[in-house]
């Protein structure tokens, strides 16, 4: 199989290029990913990028993005292969008086009358993809079991078809916001990537790249006043998205400078419960 | 490089970090793609394969420094006190001098006086300069933390000292006057407050340094397998409560909130999928009208176990006080898995702080009004269990009903008091369930003044709940 990437380093601009900001951790692991052949899984906060980095990634290599939403009560019909009844009945009634029934078992039972779902949709592709099972600590423990086999093997068996292999290893994220603890299976399949809040710097930078129209001085002082939120004990800290949201309120508004009144007046953007932002305001004023 | 790692594996097992084979082998495979000398990508590539668990990280993080510290090339350990960092040293000097801090003429680190030393340091922090930090920290190290080879003396020693001599808190304050003279003028609230955050984070960094520095004198010292072994913190979910430290604390308490959401998704979890409760007839023939009045598919009764109302009387006496009030964040930050939660604290008198709890969302300002407000002291502050008790049964003792479960924590150290257990007696025939948590580990039980197994005959169990794991699993147990 071919490599996906030169280096570390190559990683790194690449993203840069698809306008996002990894740090050393996240591009050494998505590069560790490619050479062994192995899914990422993703955990940290809500909103931080764990989505956004299977989708730049996808952009990067030009590959095609295949998303599983998770969710309570997904099954395998839903996440691998369903087989198509209406169409097996139609076939069986088609030609009612031709067919010995031997023909028409293995007929029916045919990749034609296989619906894919993403799982196999990601492996039996031709063109490169980049799947991604989101939020997948929203699955019950026994649902996980149906990510074994393709996160090690990169394979699916159907019962009555065989084994299906994949055509090219796709690079597989999982993400996770870490509402529950993924099975000792899971974990032990995939490269571990923990994406927390970023460093004051990255973050500023993040903001120039996203935000347009931002000044340097203005995106110094965002960065630093969410790192100073963020050391406020509170029920949800700013995300980073979140940060970014703030940033493009504040350039709407014309601001070149942030001072402790407009920033209090914006805080509704960055946090999002009420007690948060009392005692955000409460603190940005008083000390 | 084989013997290395595997080395380094099994310390990371003596951590207590579940690595299994298939972990070890992906690292082998990961660091073979790795350019070795890069070493921040080296470490991300072990982490990425051996540490998949977030709260271990930082143990990995300990564990690493130990066994790789030595082999990078900026880290190496001659040029600590040898000559290429000497001259840079006097480099940076000068340059502060001239910028007119410091007065004491060339003549290398070692011969500054401390006042010197700390002129430069400030000019580092300011300028958040992170080579001449590094250097700062060694030089710091070297004079201050009086390391002395063989000595068996923990790294958190040499810190101590070192820190104690740097006094970093006065250093903050005079980076405040310095930057106020700076701007010319008073800064508004909003801007001191960023620059103190700023410097805060750098005075972190140059703690880290100091830290490192001491580790890596340490392990030169002893060798990075006896080093390892002094390290070894527990992780947070296996810090006790009762001996954790300020740091350890406040890890804690970052653990506990996404430990309570976990719970309360399982504990949620756990009542929507339990057990299928009986056939529901009504039920059942409605449907069977969709397959002309057969009952094709039985439909049943979804059980709805009662919630329990939870009553807490928690001892916030000083030894068990963190306890206490780990115990009611978690158990308040579950509270809509339980009908009710009254929750008292006493020391020597008792008094109810469900209010407190009530009037805010935020439960730790809630628990430091009981900290601060709560009516708990009798005569004298010390611990009397069967005082407390007895006023309990007598002002709330009619509200309990069959159908709460009341909680008792402390470690029942009752300064030899009277202990009135018959309280718990009482209570245990009018409650569904009497539980007591102690923090103490069960050998100290019943030692001393401890009299946990007088009262634990009337009660329903007696649970030894020294870190947040056994906490947690009490918890579940619960609700």
């Amino acid at each position: 199989m071919d490599n996906r990437f030169e280096s570390v380093q190559s990683v790194r601009d690449g993203l840069k290029d698809v306008n996002y900001l990894a740090d050393d951790g996240i591009a050494g692991v998505v590069f560790l990913a490619d050479r062994l052949g192995k899914p990422i899984l993703v955990e940290g906060p809500a909103g931080t990028g764990k989505t956004q980095l299977a989708k730049s990634v996808a952009e990067l290599i030009g590959a095609k993005l295949i998303r599983l939403q998770c969710y309570e009560g997904l099954d395998e019909s839903k996440a691998l292969y369903e087989w198509n009844y209406k169409k097996q009945l139609l076939r069986i009634q088609a030609d009612r008086n031709s067919d010995a029934w031997s023909d028409i078992h293995d007929d029916i039972f045919g990749s034609e009358f296989l619906l894919t779902r993403p799982l196999l949709e990601a492996i039996t592709s031709k063109e490169p993809v980049v799947l991604l099972i989101d939020e997948v600590d929203r699955v019950e423990v026994e649902t996980e079991a149906l990510l074994l086999e393709i996160l090690s093997e990169y394979q699916v068996s159907i019962p009555e078809l065989g084994t299906i292999t994949a055509t090219q290893i796709p690079l597989v994220f999982l993400t996770s916001n870490n509402t529950r603890e993924l099975s000792e299976a899971l974990k032990r399949r995939c490269l571990f990537l923990h994406v927390d809040y970023p460093q004051m710097e990255r973050e500023k930078e993040i903001v120039l790249t996203k935000v347009p129209g931002v000044t340097e001085m203005l995106a110094d002082q965002i960065a630093r006043i969410v790192r100073s939120i963020r050391q406020i004990d509170l029920k949800k800290a700013p995300s980073v998205s979140e940060t970014i949201d703030w940033a493009r309120t504040l350039v709407l508004l014309g601001l070149d400078s942030v001072n402790a009144e407009q920033a209090k007046e914006t805080l509704h953007v960055l946090l999002k419960y009420q007690s948060d932002i009392a005692k955000a305001a409460k603190e940005l004023s008083d000390d | 490089m084989l013997d290395l790692l595997s080395g380094f594996i099994i310390e990371l097992r003596n951590a207590g970090l579940p690595v299994s084979l298939t972990e070890n082998l992906d690292a082998m495979h990961a660091i073979s793609h790795i350019p070795l000398e890069d070493r921040e990508a080296f470490k991300y590539a072990l982490g990425a394969t051996l540490v998949k668990n977030n709260a271990h990280w930082r143990s990995f993080e300990t564990v690493f420094e130990v066994y790789f510290s030595l082999r990078g090339p900026e880290y190496s350990i001659t040029d600590g006190d040898g000559e290429g960092s000497i001259d840079d040293l006097l480099q940076q000097m000068q340059d502060a001098q001239m910028k007119g801090e410091g007065n004491g003429g060339a003549g290398g680190m070692d011969s500054l006086t401390p006042e010197e030393l700390m002129n430069i340091l400030m000019n580092a922090l300011m300028n958040g300069d992170q080579a001449l930090m590094r250097a700062l920290a060694r030089q710091a190290v070297q004079r201050f933390a009086g390391m002395e080879p063989g000595r068996p003396v923990g790294g958190t020693y040499y810190l101590y000292r070192t820190l104690r001599n740097l006094d970093l808190d006065g250093m903050l304050d005079k980076l405040m006057e310095a930057s106020k003279k700076e701007v010319g003028g008073d800064l508004t609230k909003l801007e001191e407050r960023l620059e103190k955050d700023e410097y805060n984070d750098r005075i972190e960094k140059f703690k880290q340094e100091v830290e490192a520095e001491i580790r890596r004198r340490l392990v030169a010292d002893r060798g990075a397998e006896a080093m390892a072994k002094t390290l070894r913190k527990p992780l947070p979910e296996d810090v006790e409560f009762m001996h954790a430290s300020r740091d350890e604390m406040q890890n804690l308490k970052k653990s506990l909130q996404p430990l309570t959401r976990k719970l309360a998704a399982r504990l949620a979890r756990k009542r929507r999928h339990g057990r299928k409760g009986p056939l529901d007839f009504r039920n059942t023939v409605r449907h069977s009208l969709a397959y002309g009045g057969v009952p094709a598919e039985p439909k049943f009764k979804y059980p709805r176990p009662a919630k329990p109302e939870l009553i807490v009387i928690a001892d916030i006496s000083g030894s068990v006080a963190a306890f206490a009030r780990f115990t009611l964040m978690l158990v308040y930050a579950i509270s809509n898995q339980f009908s009710k939660v009254r929750a008292f604290v006493f020391i020597d008198g008792i008094d109810e702080v469900t209010e407190y709890f009530k009037k805010t969302e935020d439960i730790s300002e809630a628990i430091h009004r009981i900290n601060t407000e709560a009516d708990v002291i009798w005569v004298d502050g010390h611990s009397d269990y069967g005082h407390a008790f007895e006023v309990f049964w007598d002002k709330y003792g009619k509200e309990i009903n069959p159908k709460s479960t009341v909680l008792l924590l402390g470690d029942a150290r009752n300064n030899y008091h009277a202990s009135q257990a018959w309280v718990i007696k009482e209570i245990r025939q009018k409650a569904r369930h009497v539980y007591w948590l102690n923090p103490e580990p069960r050998s100290y039980w019943n030692t001393g003044d401890s009299i946990v197994g007088e009262y634990g005959t009337h009660t329903d169990g007696v649970y030894e709940c020294r870190n947040l794991r056994q906490l947690e699993a009490f918890v579940e147990k619960l609700a």
